[in-house]
């Protein structure tokens, strides 16, 4: 009895939990860093993004442009961390739909048998599309634009959610409190919302920062491909795509954006896997 | 036998039949006309108007999707009106180079992560797998384009071992082919070794401490033989199913980096095509490709099938 | 004489010559960050030649580590730390289990010691058929061609009453029951024709019937073949039917060995005893109305192999206790010259 009471006395503060988490703190704290650096890119850069100095054009890094100039003399630096603000929202937008699409999906598949087959289904073909490809159908159907590329990628990583939230969702609506709670007459969206969704949010969570992840990658691709957003818009893909030109004669303009996805994408790969062993213990036992 | 081998081949085909359909959907959501898209700012309405009665677009949506169901039935992926050839044709005269691409990717990758998964869960929690646990996560995290790029500017631009872009040209022979390919080939294969890797790792540690392993020691094998014969050979299905999903996720990664090396494959037809809204094209390489998804995945359940006696009843 | 002062004679030729293994106060530690878990800590115990040594104790007393680390099969992070392992090899040389090669050791497994366990269903691998796999422990340690060793097996099958062995030789073991499975372990151990058989709860997962056969089938091998063998068991009534002596384990040590009858007749040491008034017996249980009576669980619990006391592991729950039990560990002491206890008090029992 002292064992079922005790959690909630003993239960350490998250701040220290995530602490303890090696990966998990650092992940964090880089992907804040990040986030920092292309939210206050207007008060950290040292140039504006677009100005252009054909004087100053594909000049090397130095002390006055840290990671040198590109091919209208542009500064590397301060359009990377510019870069970072589309590259991330685009990121974090296609997410959120993903997390949108694919939590209702999942629902209605795991908690209505009849929805399930058809669900399912969808779910099974959608994966058999590779991600960016999909994505390049999807941009090339709606025609190319920032909200296109957030639509498409949300659209693409939302199964991959549905399927996490399905398969648990079958698993937690056979718990005796969640048959209970439906022989009480409670009503099944309430029971989806407050019973199962509630059980939900660890795996929703890390398959989430996993999806951050491949979306930033897979945008990066997008715009590298010139089927993304528009060429001009500075984002990590489109300024690779730009210094692939000067490949050999200005690396800079590629590699230091590719340092910028780099470091993104394994920082939330580190908090993704850090929250998946801080919350797995349980998730294991329950799944 | 026969069952699981029935049951697998209808899911094969519904999962097929639902790809079709989405293909189908994804090209007709297009805002707009697609027949003006495809032609342009200048063409005239009559232009388009023939064009749409010659896409069947002049079609109610149900009567379209049954033509193209018929049209698929008839092994016709349709055509192109800007290659002026079958979709089928370009799509078979660009396959050469996707192809050998994604072989080579697919054993770089299986090369390095097989052994490294395995030596990582064998030595668990030491050094080398703690290293290769971070490495996994960093080359996981590197975009296969970014990668391209530093290796044409490393070992084509400064050491000139291998060629900068292309495919040789028309006269080229295959062995100056294959030199094109070995660029690309490892920049896919180390990215996507990363989650192979991972996979090993995961799957050998569930085995190593399983019973038989103990009994294969006590029989007083080698551990070298202990870890081949017994451990892998039971690790290696969810193994072959990562590597099997990375092949199909490969024919993706290709499409990025054919773009980067100006390879003509299919992932370079298929952006051009995007660029100029060229919708059969798109439409036919996205049934191919989820085809080719699909027909390897019923592969690895047939491959289950020699390695695993208990699926065989 | 040797057996009570272990350390006595350090030269491996000091095994008398009926004996085939002597572990000699083995130490076999789990050393985990800053706690070792000393699940085997001081055990000596002897095997005879052609005899069945019954280990017996609760789970977590150290019987199954024991046996693992006769066969050096111990998983990270287990070690032996301590003491010896002297066996005795078929050409009559003795070796030093606890500190031979790997690749030495490998040429024991299976051909000089051979170990079946516990989980029939998962020792045997999954994806090779039953014939391959013993033929592959065959020809690992013979130069014979395949042809030769699947006659081998198939004789092994048939000596482990297997019906229709050359249609089960190329069956997998999902095909077969864990009886059936037992058997094949078996054939599979036996096929080098190893002087020693480590039998780690060969019985405990099977039902009462198959267990049964499986004792049977054992005795009656080793009647055949003359193999010695280490019989692991919590159960003391498997004990009463295969064993010719007993090592009695508790929290790490052999508390207490004797051939068997002496040990069922007149235990000398409390925790002995203790099991012993645990098991159901039909006469001895019914009261004089025909009820029965409770059974006699000892009171307490076994001590944590992570923290064991500094005396007597068994003083806590011992009803003999006393200061001096607490403060000083017992030496294996001799209670009568085939009767060894680890208890200072054995002559009040």
């Amino acid at each position: 009895m002292a064992a079922a009471s005790a959690p909630s006395v003993d239960t350490p503060r998250i701040s220290t939990l995530i602490l303890q988490r090696k990966t998990l703190a650092i992940g964090l704290a880089i992907i804040v860093a990040i986030t920092l650096l292309a939210v206050l890119a207007p008060l950290i850069a040292p140039y504006s993004p677009s100005k252009l100095s054909i004087v100053n054009r594909l000049k090397p890094p130095s002390s006055t442009w840290f990671f040198g100039t590109d091919e209208f003399g542009r500064d590397v630096f301060s359009r990377t961390i510019y870069a970072g603000q589309l590259s991330l929202l685009v990121g974090a937008a296609a997410t959120a739909l993903a997390a949108t699409v694919g939590i209702t999906l999942g629902l209605v598949a795991g908690f209505f048998r009849k929805a399930d087959g058809i669900v399912s289904r969808i779910i099974d073909a959608m994966m058999a599309f590779p991600d960016i490809l999909l994505a390049i159908a999807l941009v090339a159907a709606l025609g190319p634009s920032l909200a296109t590329v957030i639509i498409a990628l949300g659209v693409v990583y939302a199964p991959r959610l549905a399927r996490v939230v399905r398969a648990s969702t079958l698993v937690i609506r056979e718990l005796p409190y969640v048959e209970a709670a439906r022989a009480l007459g409670v009503p099944t969206w309430r029971i989806m919302t407050r019973h199962v969704l509630r059980n939900l949010v660890s795996p929703i969570l890390v398959q989430a920062t996993f999806i951050f992840a491949y979306a930033m990658l897979a945008e990066a691709g997008l715009s590298f491909l010139g089927v993304g957003v528009s060429p001009e818009i500075p984002t990590w893909g489109t300024m690779i795509a730009a210094g692939r030109q000067y490949v050999g004669q200005a690396d800079w303009m590629t590699i230091f954006p590719g340092f910028a996805i780099i470091l993104t994408v394994l920082s939330l790969q580190l908090v993704g896997d850090g929250l998946r062993d801080l919350l797995d213990p349980r998730l294991r036992k329950d799944l | 036998m026969t069952r699981y081998v029935l049951q697998r081949l209808f899911g094969m085909l519904t999962v097929m039949f639902t790809v079709v359909t989405i293909v189908f959907v994804i090209v007709r959501v297009a805002p707009g006309d697609p027949a003006a898209v495809m032609l342009g700012p200048d063409a005239t309405p009559a232009d388009i108007e023939v064009l749409r009665v010659r896409l069947g677009l002049d079609q109610p949506l149900p009567i379209q999707y049954v033509y193209f169901l018929a049209q698929l039935a008839r092994g016709d992926l349709g055509h192109s009106i800007f290659l002026d050839m079958p979709v089928a044709s370009a799509l078979l005269d660009r396959a050469e180079p996707t192809f050998f691409l994604t072989i080579f990717a697919i054993l770089i990758a299986s090369a390095i992560a097989l052994p490294v998964g395995i030596m990582s869960a064998y030595k668990r929690g030491s050094f080398f797998d703690q290293a290769v646990t971070t490495l996994t996560m960093l080359a996981a995290s590197i975009p296969s384009f970014w990668l391209g790029l530093i290796l044409i500017q490393v070992f084509a631009v400064r050491f000139g071992w291998f060629p900068v872009a292309g495919y040789g040209g028309p006269d080229a022979s295959f062995l100056t082919r294959m030199s094109h390919l070995v660029l690309p080939a490892v920049a896919l294969g180390v990215v996507s070794s990363a989650l192979i890797t991972r996979f090993t790792r995961a799957s050998m540690l569930d085995v190593l401490n399983d019973d038989y392993v103990r009994t294969a020691r006590s029989k007083g094998m080698g551990e070298f033989r202990v870890i081949m014969k017994h451990a892998f050979k039971n690790a290696l299905i969810p193994v072959l199913t990562v590597i099997g999903l990375t092949a199909a996720l490969l024919v993706s990664g290709a499409v990025v980096t054919e773009t980067v090396f100006s390879l003509p494959g299919v992932g370079n037809l298929v952006v051009s095509a995007v660029l100029r809204r060229d919708y059969p094209v798109i439409q036919g390489a996205l049934l191919v490709i989820a085809a080719i998804y699909v027909l390897i995945n019923f592969g690895i359940d047939l491959l289950y099938l020699m390695i695993d006696p208990r699926v065989r009843y | 004489m040797a057996m009570s002062t272990p350390n006595a004679d350090n030269h491996p030729d000091a095994l008398a010559d009926d004996i085939v293994l002597r572990a000699e106060d083995l130490r076999t530690h789990f050393i985990m960050g800053t706690r070792t878990a000393k699940s085997v800590d001081g055990v000596t115990l002897t095997v005879r030649r052609g005899q069945t040594l019954a280990v017996v104790g609760e789970s977590g007393s150290g019987k199954s580590v024991t046996s693992l680390s006769i066969m050096r099969l111990l998983s990270h992070p287990g070690r032996i730390v301590g003491g010896r392992l002297l066996y005795r090899m078929r050409d009559g040389g003795v070796v030093d289990l606890a500190t031979l090669s790997d690749k030495r050791m490998r040429a024991i497994r299976g051909k000089e010691i051979a170990m079946i366990f516990q989980e029939p269903m998962t020792s045997l691998n999954p994806l090779y058929t039953v014939g391959d796999q013993i033929m592959e422990m065959i020809r690992l340690h013979e130069p014979i061609s395949r042809h030769e060793a699947r006659i081998r097996a198939r004789r092994m099958l048939e000596l482990v009453e297997i019906p229709a062995p050359d249609k089960r030789l190329d069956q997998y073991p999902h095909e077969m029951s864990g009886g059936m499975r037992q058997r094949v372990m078996i054939a599979l151990a036996l096929a080098c024709n190893p002087a020693l058989l480590i039998a780690d709860e060969p019985t405990t997962a099977l039902d009462v019937t198959i267990q049964a056969q499986i004792l049977d089938l054992m005795r009656r091998l080793q009647r055949e073949i003359g193999m010695s063998i280490l019989f692991v068991t919590h159960n003391l009534g498997v004990v009463a039917e295969i064993a010719h002596e007993v090592a009695v384990m508790y929290a790490g040590r052999v508390v207490e060995q004797a051939p068997v009858h002496d040990l069922f007749a007149r235990p000398r040491h409390p925790y002995t005893k203790g099991l012993l008034a645990c098991i159901p017996d039909a006469k001895r249980d019914r009261a004089e109305d025909g009820t029965r009576k409770m059974l006699n669980p000892i009171p307490g619990s076994v001590p944590s192999v992570l923290a064991l006391p500094a005396g007597c592991a068994y003083a806590p729950r011992c009803p003999l206790a006393e200061a001096h039990c607490e403060s000083v560990p017992p030496d294996l002491l001799n209670a009568s010259p085939e009767h060894l206890t680890r208890c200072w008090r054995h002559e009040l029992l």
